[in-house]
């Protein structure tokens, strides 16, 4: 009965799937299904779908799950079920509308964010097994049509968002000027050579938040750090490559980023605050090119403002009064243990924060990561819907008196944005840099 | 009936011991190779501080917020497993075989305990059951073979237990009980059951993921 109902809600349209699986035939898919699953994939599959014993213990892990009534096909588990399951059984012999069911299923459906990870008693790699369902989709070309368009993007122009050459190196000067009238003094230094940091950031600031890289200008002016950013391809560190399963243009994207970083001959790696671009650079990325851990250190803002403060850079003149609650991206804090490095930030700069529960490894996700909300607007209601229990927990903390809702990773802003608005929940949504900038010392 | 008797334990057992182990090694070795031969980048991720970590941390009732969230699951299953494994390791009437036939002999269970553990093991089966059949999050990824392991699971300690009474047909129970303790053991490296030897590595493998790279706790 559940699934018939399931089946009535679907009515999403998105040319990717729709289109895609018209070029499918049951040999391709066969193959493909094979080529994955046998040859590219190993021992870590082998042994996760061998060792689960199907005891269901990582659905209340899961924000989908929650957020539909405890609906099983919504499961960690229930999600490779349905895909992965299937594809070993048929070994392969699937139709191309149950391809088309499992892209919708691991593309939009989950979010990478393993938090299940960690309610496995064996600690089972769920978000892993997807993303390899998202490369078979891939491989068959079966992805939602919105993320694809950004691959592309990534493909033709080394950045997400298809900012051409000089529209970037234009915004970047214009930003300066707009900060000029600030501080005027101030630069955004591009291509020095032997600089301390290489600070980059992903395609949506320049493309239509420009203000991130005006903010970022005038913290670095006024800490006085020895900084660069590039004039060419390699400045954008997002990749929304590694959530289609388009591991080859994964590889490219992060080479250019790493190569452009060694070009300056930088020390480090300074990013913005965005959560998918860390988990490329640091964990996935790096792999995929044979780096055990990335070849230049990349240092997330969260880290880069604590290091800030705990040297005594920058100086706080007041801190920011309305109290605030903190959301913990899954990329840095499940995935980079910045949990407490970002508490100590705002308790830095913010009179009162008000922790969300469950929080730090705990937090649920914002439904927009691990690639989501780049399956565009066709499937915002499979976030909102799929995120009730966000909406749960950022009422509770609001009731306790949080106003402001800081959330440090890009996908995590713009997701908790929607479900704001969806929900009707009265939060303004910001970044930590939102703050910082407006709090710190600056030369008058 | 003796002949039979004389026939699961003696070919029989010496066989399903074979397989046991010598399928236990194959499992472990073929993924081991596996990793050598595709994977190998996962050698220079684990830990052996963060696998033990992890590793401890798991085997401590209430030691993570999933065992917190569901209290009575967490206590059936250490119960099981513990009764489980060590029920036949020091079961006297195993013990007696041993000695009988090699002269070795260790300690054992006062029978009251493994009268109560075999017990303990069977009643966490039909717990383990009622979760599959009552749980939707559980039903919904229940398959025949899951039922047929809990039942293989299940029979050695049922059939024990009623040899132990010596209720009824003592002879044919003690065939049956020997025969389903057979085959548990030739089900362990080729079934699910295999977790036994894959979970330690799957979770010394997250547990330094977690510990190492990501810098977070993995419970």
């Amino acid at each position: 009965m559940a699934e018939a109902a399931r089946k009535e809600e679907k009515k999403i349209i998105d040319e990717g799937l729709d289109v895609g699986v018209q070029n499918l035939t049951e040999e391709r898919i066969e193959k493909v299904i094979t080529r994955v699953l046998k040859g590219e994939s190993g021992a870590r599959l082998k042994a996760y779908i061998e060792t689960c014993v199907h005891c269901g213990l990582c659905s209340e892990a899961c924000h989908y799950y929650l957020s539909h009534d405890k609906d099983p096909q919504y499961s960690p588990v229930g999600k490779v079920k349905q895909t992965l399951w299937k594809m070993l059984k048929a070994k392969g012999k699937v139709s191309a509308e149950f391809i088309k069911d499992a892209s919708e299923i691991a593309s939009t459906q989950c979010n990478v964010c393993k938090r299940c990870a960690m309610y496995c008693p064996f600690g089972i790699d769920i978000a892993y097994m997807m993303l390899t369902v998202r490369r078979i989709c891939h491989l068959l070309g079966v992805t939602p049509l919105y993320i694809q368009d950004t691959a592309h993007s990534h493909a033709v122009t080394m950045n997400q968002m298809w900012v051409k050459d000089d529209e970037w190196i234009d915004t970047l000067q214009w930003q300066e000027e707009e900060a000029q009238a600030e501080i005027p003094t101030l630069r955004i230094p591009l291509e020095k050579e032997g600089a301390d940091i290489m600070y980059s950031v992903i395609g949506p600031e320049p493309k239509f938040q420009a203000q991130l890289l005006y903010q970022a200008a005038v913290i670095m002016d006024v800490a006085g750090v020895d900084w660069t950013m590039p004039a060419t391809p390699g400045w954008d560190n997002s990749d929304m490559a590694m959530y289609t399963g388009d591991n080859e243009i994964m590889g490219r994207v992060k080479r250019a980023h790493f190569e452009t970083a060694a070009r300056l001959r930088v020390n480090r790696i300074v990013m913005g605050e965005c959560g998918h671009a860390f988990r490329s650079v640091y964990d996935m990325g790096n792999r995929w090119l044979g780096w055990r851990m990335p070849p230049i250190p990349i240092v997330h803002a969260i880290d880069f403002y604590y290091e800030l403060i705990k040297n005594k850079k920058i100086t706080i003149t007041e801190k920011f009064k309305e109290p605030v609650t903190l959301h913990d991206p899954c990329n840095v804090i499940r995935g980079g243990g910045l949990a407490e490095k970002a508490r100590f930030v705002i308790n830095a700069i913010c009179e009162q924060l008000i922790e969300m529960h469950p929080n730090r490894e705990h937090n649920y996700c914002c439904c927009a990561g691990g690639g989501v909300i780049n399956c565009g607007p066709p499937y915002k209601m499979t976030r909102m819907d799929g995120n009730r229990i966000k909406a749960e927990q950022l009422f509770a903390a609001k009731s306790r008196g949080a106003k402001i809702l800081i959330a440090p990773c890009h996908n995590c802003h713009s997701g908790l944005e929607d479900i704001n608005h969806h929900y009707g929940l009265g939060y303004e949504v910001k970044f930590i840099s939102d703050i910082l900038y407006d709090v710190i010392e600056k030369p008058s | 009936m003796h002949s039979i008797y004389a026939f699961v334990s003696g070919p029989l057992a010496w066989l399903a011991f074979i397989i046991f182990i010598g399928g236990c090694l194959y499992r472990l070795i073929s993924l081991m190779v596996l990793v050598h031969r595709k994977e190998k980048f996962i050698y220079s991720y684990m830990s052996l501080k963060y696998s033990l970590r992890s590793i401890f941390r798991w085997s401590m009732p209430f030691a993570t917020e999933n065992m917190r969230r569901h209290p009575a699951l967490t206590i059936v299953a250490f119960a099981f497993h513990i009764c489980l494994i060590l029920t036949p390791l020091f079961l006297l009437a195993h013990v007696t075989l041993v000695e009988e036939s090699w002269n070795i002999s260790w300690w054992t269970l006062p029978e009251g305990w493994a009268e109560m553990m075999s017990l303990i093991v069977i009643l966490a089966c039909g717990f383990f059951l009622m979760r599959r059949l009552v749980n939707p999050e559980v039903k919904y990824v229940t398959s025949a073979s899951d039922y047929i392991l809990l039942a293989i699971v299940a029979a050695p300690f049922i059939t024990g237990i009623l040899v132990y009474y010596q209720w009824f047909g003592y002879e044919i129970l003690l065939i049956l009980h020997i025969l389903s303790g057979e085959i548990m053991l030739v089900a362990i490296p080729f079934t699910r059951l295999s977790h036994m030897l894959f979970a330690p590595l799957t979770r010394a493998y997250m547990g330094s993921e977690f510990g190492g790279v990501r810098h977070a706790k993995d419970w």
